[in-house]
This record gives structure tokens, sequence and C-alpha cells, in this order.
């Protein structure tokens, strides 16, 4: 009678796996416009306040890259990229919703 | 043509950018409107995506003009695959800098929406494109497909507002395609944005035939023709077909060509047809148009011409048999490069298909004299105006070229006459008619020449006769029962070789009896001037005679008179 609470452990573990995950992020823009920098604002206060040590985020000007708008498809701006942890999930838009970005993010908000 | 493109003195014209494809130049009075929008919409599988490769590749390769193919739908991959049967080579423009394709794959499941955005990435990634090929024309195929991607539809529509904006700001001649919608032309309302031109490309299926046709359903500041104008795609690409830009003016040659049959040549002035005419011969089942036609192909890879036939109804093994049994060996011609065929069944393809066919076959092989064996087969596939029309702009464009044509055209049993199938006989110049005539049991053909213009022609009806030495014309017999052929002729002229011997001979008979005569007369003669000369022996001897009495007579009286002492 171990399988049950061989499984029970390893959902626990998983879930404080889960709290420890690495984050990395891409948020793409074009220029530095009033929109730009609301979501760089927004993006990088998420990150501080609930992935404090364990993220990374790298903003990317497309008007000055383009080539690197045409390898991620990126057409909106701007455009936030999770690429790890998987799986890949973009959002569009200056992020002001910051509920629905935790949960897109899969972020356990802090209390 | 019938769109008058002559600018008006004082007054700038709208630029216009040539598309390079067949025909769509025509009815716009020369291409699309320069830096501007143009809306091209249409069901699936109408040709919307060709037009825009077409426009671009003829863009790059031919005027110069560098352009950006931007596909929302298809991967480059694919469509460089689907256009190499047209030989567009899209890689080869690609590294040579006259053409990029710009593929841009949304997936709204990956998407999430969250406060506000533009598209200006879009904007970036075109404008790069562009760029980096100095583009005069792009084309965005299709930009609907971000209705599917993006949730907010009120920022996408304001973004393709500022996207047909912006490249009217960059001088684009973009081509923007869209989808039919049920009501209005594109099914996100994209007319809305693009009012300049519009081009609708519809796929009808009439009788299980498909047509495509394009119209052009707006085009300002410019004339443009109005009507729907059948287009094809064909193994160069779009072609579209207005049916009055091909015009008369073509010049008319006084040169004859023979017709293959000696007589019938005789009944045509003496000379045969005229090189580049048209030539009809219509007939029941059965007539022998096929031979005729077959004569004429033979007689012109005789001399030298070649002849392209399209054969309707038999396959190209058949005809040659067939032809084999009347003297005719047309394989000969076909090994010599003279002759080809393309026999096809009319159904395969539609009415427009099978004239670009017969117009390509013609520019590869450049012939002398064209054969369409029969015309009346058309008809499967179209009605009467659809059969007209086509052959009204096949007949221009191989007078155009100098080619002589011949058609044959089979009537039914029933109307024996003038009268053709597709109600074509106006666009013929020489129309020859082939009938059967069925008398004393047997069925006989005959051939007379109804027409022919320009020429004196024969307006005799001649028995036109098969055999296994070829072909052959022979007079008609006029009796008392109407025309004799056939049997009934030969009949005739076996009769009248019978007579003919026997007055003959009835002649000389009665010659020789005068001569008799005249020989007896002529004996008769010799007695009596022999008479004659006996009878004038005799009056010469009686007039001595009488000479030497009457002497004798005075000689007595002078002796008298001295005796009885007269004074």
């Amino acid at each position: 009678m171990s399988e049950p609470k061989n499984r029970a452990d390893d959902f626990e573990r998983a879930l404080k796996a889960r709290d420890q995950q690495h984050y990395v992020l891409r948020l793409y823009v074009a220029g530095m416009t009033p929109r730009s920098i609301e979501a760089i604002s927004s993006i990088k206060d998420i990150c501080e306040g609930h992935l404090k040590g364990r993220y990374e985020i790298e903003v990317i000007d497309i008007s000055e890259r383009p080539e690197l708008a045409k390898e991620q498809q990126v057409l909106a701006v701007p455009t936030l990229i999770k690429i790890l942890p998987l799986p890949l999930r973009r959002f569009i838009g200056s992020l002001s919703d910051e509920e629905r970005i935790l949960k897109g993010l899969d972020i356990q908000p802090k209390k | 043509m019938f769109i008058n493109t002559t600018p008006i003195a004082g007054e700038t014209l709208l630029p216009k950018c040539l598309t390079g494809i067949q025909g769509l130049d025509e009815i716009t009075g020369g291409g699309l409107p320069k830096g501007r929008p143009i809306l091209v919409c249409g069901g699936p599988g109408c040709g919307k995506t060709l037009l825009g490769m077409e426009f671009l590749v003829r863009g790059a390769t031919e005027f110069g003009e560098p352009g950006v193919f931007v596909t929302f739908e298809e991967r480059p991959e694919e469509l460089a695959q689907n256009v190499a049967t047209f030989g567009w080579d899209l890689k080869e423009l690609e590294t040579t800098g006259k053409l990029i394709i710009e593929h841009i794959r949304v997936e709204r499941s990956e998407i999430e929406e969250n406060g506000e955005y533009d598209l200006e990435g879009l904007f970036i990634r075109l404008g790069a494109a562009v760029a980096a090929v100095g583009a005069k024309r792009i084309v965005l195929d299709t930009v609907e497909s971000l209705f599917a991607a993006l949730p907010n539809e009120l920022i996408l529509r304001a973004e393709l507002r500022r996207l047909f904006g912006w490249c009217k700001d960059k001088g684009l001649t973009a081509i923007i395609t869209g989808e039919r919608g049920d009501k209005t032309l594109t099914r996100h309302g994209l007319e809305e944005y693009v009012s300049d031109c519009v081009v609708d490309l519809n796929l009808r299926v009439k009788d299980d035939v498909a047509t495509r046709r394009l119209r052009i359903v707006k085009y300002r500041g410019s004339m443009h023709g109005t009507n729907e104008y059948p287009f094809l795609i064909g193994s160069e690409g779009f072609t579209v077909m207005p049916i009055t830009s091909i015009s008369l003016d073509y010049a008319t040659s006084n040169e004859r060509v023979l017709t293959g049959v000696e007589r019938l040549d005789a009944m045509l002035d003496g000379r045969g047809y005229y090189q580049g005419s048209s030539i009809l011969i219509s007939g029941a089942a059965g007539t022998g148009k096929s031979s005729l036609a077959a004569a004429f192909a033979k007689s012109t890879c005789s001399s030298g011409g070649k002849c392209l036939y399209f054969a309707f109804e038999e396959p190209v093994s058949q005809i040659i048999r067939n032809m084999g049994s009347i003297g005719m060996d047309l394989g000969k011609w076909m090994d010599a490069g003279l002759l080809k065929f393309h026999a096809s069944r009319p159904t395969t393809y539609g009415m427009e298909m099978h004239l670009l066919t017969m117009y390509q076959l013609v520019r590869e092989f450049e012939p002398q004299a064209v054969i369409i064996d029969p015309i009346s087969n058309l008809s499967s596939v179209g009605n009467e105006d659809e059969v007209k029309s086509l052959l009204t702009r096949f007949v221009d464009f191989l007078k155009g070229r100098g080619v002589t044509t011949l058609f044959t055209d089979l009537t039914s049993g029933k109307t024996l006459g003038e009268y053709t199938e597709a109600a074509i006989s106006s666009l013929m110049d020489t129309w020859i008619l082939l009938r059967n005539i069925e008398t004393n049991g047997e069925r006989n053909r005959a051939l007379f020449v109804l027409k022919s213009r320009g020429m004196e022609h024969s307006n005799q009806v001649r028995e036109f006769i098969l055999s296994s030495q070829g072909l052959e014309l022979a007079d008609v017999y006029l009796g008392s029962e109407g025309v004799l052929m056939g049997s009934a002729r030969a009949a005739q002229q076996a009769q009248e070789r019978e007579e003919s011997t026997r007055r003959t001979q009835e002649l000389k008979k009665h010659k020789r009896t005068l001569l008799a005569k005249r020989a007896a007369l002529e004996s008769q003669m010799a007695a009596i001037r022999q008479d004659l000369v006996s009878m004038e022996a005799e009056m010469e001897a009686v007039e001595a005679e009488d000479t030497a009495q009457l002497e004798a007579l005075a000689t007595r009286r002078d002796e008298m008179a001295r005796i009885r002492k007269t004074d």
C-alpha cells in the first residue's frame, strides 16, 4: 500500500518545483512608445513581485531588428512570449491586466 | 480595341501599372492603377493567388518592378511548387533580389490579448521586405486570415485601413485578395477600405463544364471593360480573353492554296481556296467531310506547308487508317513533321480552355493551315453563343496570322441544307456543302459550293466519289427524274456510249451507200461523155458532107449558066 503515498509525494514535489521554476520571457516592442513603456513596466512589476530571482526578461525593439519579428512571427506589438517554462505562450497588448497575465503565465500569485 | 486610351490633352491621367497578364491590360485600358491598392475577390479556387503571383512575376521579369508577396495562408515552398508548373522560378527571383515571399503565420490559439496593441510588427516586416528589394508591387494574400487570428476586430479594421494607406504612401501597387462573402464582395467587407479598383473572379459550372470569368467591378478614374470576360489558367498562367479585343484589320492575301481535289480547284475559279481564308465544309453524317479536310491537309503538306489538325471525334490512329483507305497517306506527313494532330474530346475541358489550347498550339507549330473536325462537337460544351464567340475569336486570330482554316460541321440528317449548327456561316469565306442523295436504292454524295467570297465559283452540283484511288468529283446527269448519280449515272453513261457507237456505225453505212451511188453516177457520166464524143464526130462528118454538096451544087449551076449562055 505504498503507491498512493508515493504519488502524493510526487505531487507535493511537483507543486514545490513549480514555485521554483525559472522563467524566460521575451517582450517585443516597436520603438519606445507610451504603450511599449507601459508594457515593459507592467511585466517588470509582475516579475519582480512574483518571480524574484528566477526570471530573465529580454526586451526586443523590432523597429531596430525586424528580422527578429519574422523569426517569432510577431505582428502585434507589444507581444510577450513565454519561452520557458514550456509550453510557449504569447500575449499581445500593453499587459495592463495583471491578474490575467499571472494566470496566463501560470504563476502562483503571492499573497 | 474598344477602349479609348488616347489621353485627353491637358489632363493628367491616372498612371497605370501594366500587369503583363494577357488580356487584362486590354480590358483595363493599360493596367491597374499605379500606386494604389486593388482588391481581387472571388470564391475558393478562382485564381486569386495566381493572379497576384503572376502580377509580381511579370512585374519582376518584364517591367523591372520588384515585388513582395505576403502570404498569410500558403507556405512559401508550397507557393513555389504551385507556380512552378507555369515555368516561374520563384527561388531564382528571390536570389536575384526581384521578389520576396513573406510568410506571415498567425494562429489564434497561441495568442492571448491583454491590453492595447497595434500591428506595428506587420508594418515593420512589410517595410523591411519592401525596402530589401525596392519593391514597387505588393500582394497581400489574404489579409482576411487576420480576422481569424486576431480577436479584436476593431483594432484590426483600423490597422487594415492604415495598411492600405501605408501602401499608397509607399507608392506600392498592391493587390489585396479576399474571399467572396455571402452578400458582399468579400467576407469581411474589405471593399470598404479598397475602393480604387475591384476585380471580381468567379468560376461557374454549367452543364458540368466550368468556366472562369473576370469582371472589373469598379475602377476609379479610368475607363474599363464592364463585361464578364472568360479567362483561363493555362500552362503560361493567366489569360483573359476580351472578345472584342481582336479587330478586323488584318491583311488579306491574294495567294491561293489547292484543295487537294483537282476538280474542286476547278470549281473554285481553277485555283482553290484563298490563303488565309476560312472554309466551312458542312454536311450530314458520312458525306465525306473529314475526307475532304484530310485532302486539304495532304495538299498543304505536299506543297511544303504545315498543317495542324484538331480532331474532336476520332483518335489520330483511326484518322490515319481511314484516310489510308482512300489513298491518302497522312502518316508520311506526320513523320515529316508537317502534319500535327491534336485529338481530344470536346468535353475534356471548357470552351475557353479549348480556345487557349488551340491558340497555344498554333503559336508553337506555326501552321499554314488549321483544320477543326468537327466544330459541331463543340456545342456539347457550350451553347450556340459561346461556340460562336469562340469560333469568331479563333477565326480572327488565325486570319490575323494568315492561316487558312478549314472547319467541318456536322448537320443533322433532317435539315439537309444551308444551316450550320453554330450559326457561323457568316464567318466563313468559302462554304462547301456535302449532301447525301438517295435515289434508286442507293446513297450518293453530292458536293456544291454554296459560297466563295472573292472568286468566281462554279454553280454546278458535282458527285463526290470516294475510292481507294482518292477523292474525285464527277459531273451529274440531269434526267427526267432529276439529278442522276451513282449507278444511275453509270447506266446513263453506258447508254450514251452505246448510242454514240450506234450512231457512228449508221453514219459509216450511209457514207458507204453514198460513195457507191457516186461511183455509179460517175460511170454513167463517162458513158454519156463517150456518146457525146462519137456524136460530135458524126456531126463533123455530116457538116463536111453538107459543104461538099453545096460546093458541087454551085459548080453545077455555073456549068448550066455557061451552057445557057446567060449574061
